[in-house]
């Protein structure tokens, strides 16, 4: 007899521990493969999922086998040629197997690389792997949009759906025994008078008898008169509603549009903004993102603008981070909000436009934020705007850091530097 | 009026039920004796599982499943390789996997080679009764999981990973070869393991003692050899005396040579379980067809499947990957059949006591009591080698041409045969390589020997990974020597020498270790 059983409803991950392993003991190649793809990427789709592909000969299980060399007898099929005492030219190894027999020498070295798939989750996870956010002091708001409901013990008041069956009889019961104890006694009592003279010996005791049941008849209907269940036993699973406290951030994308900004440059300052934007992703439930474009004026701007769109013309940094600045005290307090600023520029500004922006940094904006970057992205020497935000580092050490950085290829190592793990 | 089981492809779990039961009633009638059979369907999803832990229910972690998984998987997303129809797994119950997107024709067929096929060969073969206990194999999976399980909890997965890679790699020398063993305990594993721990630790020190024992003084000059005859089995070795392993390491040492030993009959096996079990669906599927129980439209579906599956491409093809051990199998069973049935004048002079004889019966003997090796050496018949045109080339590397040694002739049968027999050979396969000495009074050093068969040596590469390995289970020096007529042709050390003075061989060789 067969006993057929239908599986394919039992779990289909049996193997994610093992897959979980594989990944751990090759985090190296991995992480190798995750960031070289980075660079790669086209800026749509950094977030999704790779293809990881690993030399077959770092993942090999070793075991003893032959090697090349000794004397073999090898039988093969489908013999069409050959008689006995023919002698094959021994075929060069690596030659396409045209006969001859090299056939059955599978030893076929598997110089492939191993390839296989990871998920998009798994690969963030690499991607930011040993990162964190500095001054990491997530600002919660209580907030007043997403509520959670929690139980919270029982109400005498409710709607039928959530009636507490157990305690509403138990209830029922208390209440039905307290009403009716008193009268259960007397039926008690009255009952082993009427066992006593039962059977009835006279007369006398006959009508006792009947006067007994009567009364009998009367408790008993007394006590059934006691309603089952009440108005007054119901009781309720009460739920109560609570405020759920969300960690919210805004990040404010500031980038120069100025004449001097070609595409390259800005297709490296937006890789950092995307990198940065995830990666906030990752550590709040809610992220808003602010768009500032600036030459000699700032503009707020949505995300297509802000990459695609072209504009000439000077200079003016300060403009941007005064226009931050007012965004901030319009619609991000700092005290709900936790707020992070990146900036990308190629280090042009107006000659004495950068000691004005030093000072709305550090008196207006960076007290606000936790955590502003800058990157200069130019193969040129540095020049006042980054003298003025070394001057602003230096103040804010924690929370102001600026890199310099030339080609895409630098952007994935300086994003690590910026938010690597600071040692405890 | 017909009495068609089914006519549409799709399947039903009703539809599976009666399949089974007409197979078994055929099944009966041929005498094939089964472990009750446990039908799984399973998703494609669950199969890539199934692959990735050897086909078992149960298993430990270990990263190599997982790389198996990812392969499989990969190779499956992306269309380069099917998955099979079926696993079958050689317990009590036996267990069977089949696929949900198999048609109705494919369960069936896959129903009568697995659960009838394979299960009767794993019930019957004498290499399956020896080594395996169908009964008790979830059992031990189930507290191998747990017990390694626990050793991570305990020691770390990093510690347990380690000593799981360094058993694996001489995972193939972890059978005696020539000893029975006892069977697979059931639930008292648990508990004797405790035992054996405290008692295997109390054994090892007592080989390592450095204080003198005083009645053994007088036979210090004998200075006995240890171990005393080699040993061919070094997962057990390690097991019992590598000195520093802790008790929980020998365990896991045990468990993996536990498993080494379940899987070592279906090593040796191939060609005869694959082609019993083909021969067994070939002859029930069209047994189910002369009885009408099955259209006509089934049985050219079934047809072409089993032809694919028998398809042997000649060695010049593109798709030749050795010899297809469904083919030979099943001609081989199919020939035994036709040599009982209709004997020939030539397979009376080559098989004088079965032509001629009950087929059934013969059939059962061959495949009770042979493995692959012996079974063609018995078996194969000149009539098989004509049909798969079997040659057989002698390549010997002091020759600068390959030489065709004996083809599908009358002069040539016996060598043909005699050199398939030996490819099937499992010790001329792997290495042969075992345990020589260990300098229990010096350095605590292992040499291991390697005997060199038709003077093939080892492959350098990855004999020095395997040798790290040793060394991480021996914790002291190992030695590797690789010998042919008593001359070291190769020798390895871990961890390598420093100094690189000459190594000093060995004057002689044992005598039994002059390979079989």
């Amino acid at each position: 007899m067969s006993y057929i059983v239908d599986r394919r409803l039992n779990s289909k991950n049996k193997s994610t521990v093992n897959r979980e392993r594989f990944l751990r003991r090759y985090r190296g190649h991995i992480k190798k493969a995750v960031s070289d793809a980075i660079d790669k990427r086209s800026i749509t789709d950094m977030a999704s999922g790779e293809k990881i592909s690993i030399p077959s000969k770092d993942i090999s299980e070793p075991s003893f086998s032959h090697g090349e060399g000794g004397i073999r007898d090898r039988v093969l099929p489908g013999n069409d040629e050959f008689i006995t005492g023919d002698k094959i030219k021994r075929p060069q190894s690596g030659s396409g197997g045209s006969g001859h027999g090299d056939g059955a020498s599978d030893s076929g070295e598997g110089d492939d690389d191993f390839v296989f798939q990871i998920t998009q989750e798994e690969f963030l996870d690499f991607m930011f792997e040993d990162l964190a956010l500095p001054n990491l002091v997530k600002r919660q708001l209580a907030g007043n949009e997403e509520f959670k409901t929690h139980r919270a013990g029982v109400s005498h008041e409710g709607s039928p759906g959530q009636v507490n069956i157990v305690r509403t009889l138990r209830s029922a019961n208390a209440r039905r025994i307290a009403l009716t104890g008193k009268k259960r006694k007397a039926l008690k009592v009255l009952e082993e008078q009427l066992a006593d003279i039962t059977p009835a010996n006279d007369a006398l005791e006959d009508t006792c008898s009947l006067k007994l049941q009567a009364q009998i008849a009367e408790l008993k209907a007394k006590i059934k008169g006691v309603p089952w269940l009440d108005d007054f036993d119901l009781k309720y699973n009460l739920q109560v509603k609570y405020p759920v406290p969300q960690s919210r951030a805004v990040m404010f994308c500031l980038m120069d549009v100025s004449g001097s900004m070609d595409q390259a440059t800005k297709d490296v300052a937006k890789r950092f903004f995307l990198l940065l934007f995830l990666f906030l992703q990752r550590n709040y439930e809610k992220t808003d993102v602010v768009f500032i474009r600036h030459h000699t004026s700032a503009k707020e701007v949505d995300e297509q603008e802000f990459f695609y769109s072209r504009e000439t013309g000077g200079t003016i940094v300060s403009s941007a981070l005064k226009l931050m600045d007012q965004i901030i005290k319009d619609r991000y307090p700092p005290e709900e909000w936790n707020i992070y600023g990146a900036q990308a520029s190629d280090g042009d500004n107006w000659n004495d436009d950068s000691h004005q922006c030093y000072q709305l940094l550090t008196e207006n904006i960076m007290p606000a934020v936790q955590y502003f970057s800058y990157i200069e992205i130019t193969p040129r020497d540095r020049q006042a705007l980054w003298h003025a935000y070394e001057k602003v580092s230096e103040q804010f050490p924690e929370a102001f850091a600026l890199r310099h950085l030339v080609s895409v290829a630098d952007i994935y190592p300086v994003f690590r530097d910026l938010f690597k793990k600071q040692a405890a | 009026m017909s009495n068609y089981i089914s006519t549409s492809s799709e399947w039903t779990f009703d539809l599976i039920q009666r399949y089974d039961r007409e197979i078994s009633v055929i099944a009966d009638d041929f005498q094939l004796d089964t472990y009750p059979n446990q039908i799984e369907i399973i998703s494609s999803e669950q199969m890539m599982d199934a692959y990735a832990s050897v086909g078992m229910p149960v298993g430990y972690n270990h990263w190599s499943y997982g790389k198996q998984f990812l392969g499989v998987e990969q190779g499956y997303k992306r269309g380069q390789m099917g998955l099979a129809y079926e696993i079958v797994i050689n317990s009590d119950p036996c267990i069977a996997y089949l696929m949900e997107e198999n048609t109705m024709m494919m369960q069936a067929l896959v129903i009568a080679h697995a659960c009838y096929g394979h299960n009767s060969f794993f019930k019957g073969n004498y290499l399956f009764k020896t080594w395996t206990d169908a009964s008790a194999i979830i059992d031990y999976l189930v507290f191998a999981k747990n017990y390694i399980a626990r050793c991570e909890e305990q020691h770390g997965v990093d510690a347990v990973e380690d000593l799981l890679d360094s058993c694996h790699a001489i995972m193939n020398y972890g059978v005696d070869r020539y000893k029975r063993p006892y069977p697979l305990s059931q639930h008292e594993e648990e508990a004797r393991q405790q035992e054996r721990e405290a008692y295997l630790q109390k054994q090892v020190n007592d080989l390592w003692r450095t204080i003198p024992n005083d009645i053994s003084t007088e036979k210090q000059t004998a200075t006995p050899t240890f171990p005393s005859e080699p040993q061919e089995n070094l997962l057990y070795f390690f097991e019992k005396n590598a000195p520093l392993l802790e008790p929980w390491q020998r365990e896991i040492v045990r468990i993996v040579r536990k498993m080494a030993q379940y899987f070592y009959p279906q090593k040796q096996t191939q060609v005869m379980n694959e082609g019993w079990a083909t021969f067994w669906h070939y002859t029930i599927m069209n047994e189910l067809y002369d009885r009408a129980l099955i259209t006509e439209g089934f049985m050219l579906e079934f047809m072409q499947s089993h032809s694919a599956v028998v398809y042997q491409p000649p060695y010049n093809n593109q798709y030749y990957s050795g010899i297809n051990p469904y083919t030979l199998g099943f001609s081989m069973m199919q020939d035994i059949r036709r040599i009982c049935q209709n004997p020939t004048a030539e397979d009376k002079k080559w098989f004088p006591d079965i032509a001629g004889s009950h087929w059934l019966k013969t059939l059962d003997f061959a495949m009770r009591n042979f493995k692959d090796e012996s079974f063609i050496l018995q078996f194969l018949s000149p009539k098989v080698m004509r049909d798969l045109k079997l040659f057989c080339i002698l390549d010997d590397d002091k020759n600068h041409t390959i030489n065709v040694a004996a083809i599908h002739e009358d002069r040539g049968y016996r060598k043909v045969r005699e050199a398939l027999s030996e490819q099937y050979n499992l010790s001329n396969r792997e290495p042969n390589i075992q345990v020589h000495s260990v300098d229990v009074r010096g350095d605590r050093s292992l040499t291991l020997h390697h005997t060199r068969h038709n003077r093939m040596p080892l492959e350098a590469k990855s004999a020095n990974e395997v040798i790290k390995h040793i060394h991480r289970l021996w914790g002291f020096d190992v030695h590797l020597h690789s010998i042919d007529e008593r001359v070291h042709r190769q020798t390895f050390h871990c961890p390598a020498p420093h100094t690189d003075q000459p190594q000093i061989p060995l004057p002689t060789v044992s005598p039994h270790l002059t390979g079989p």
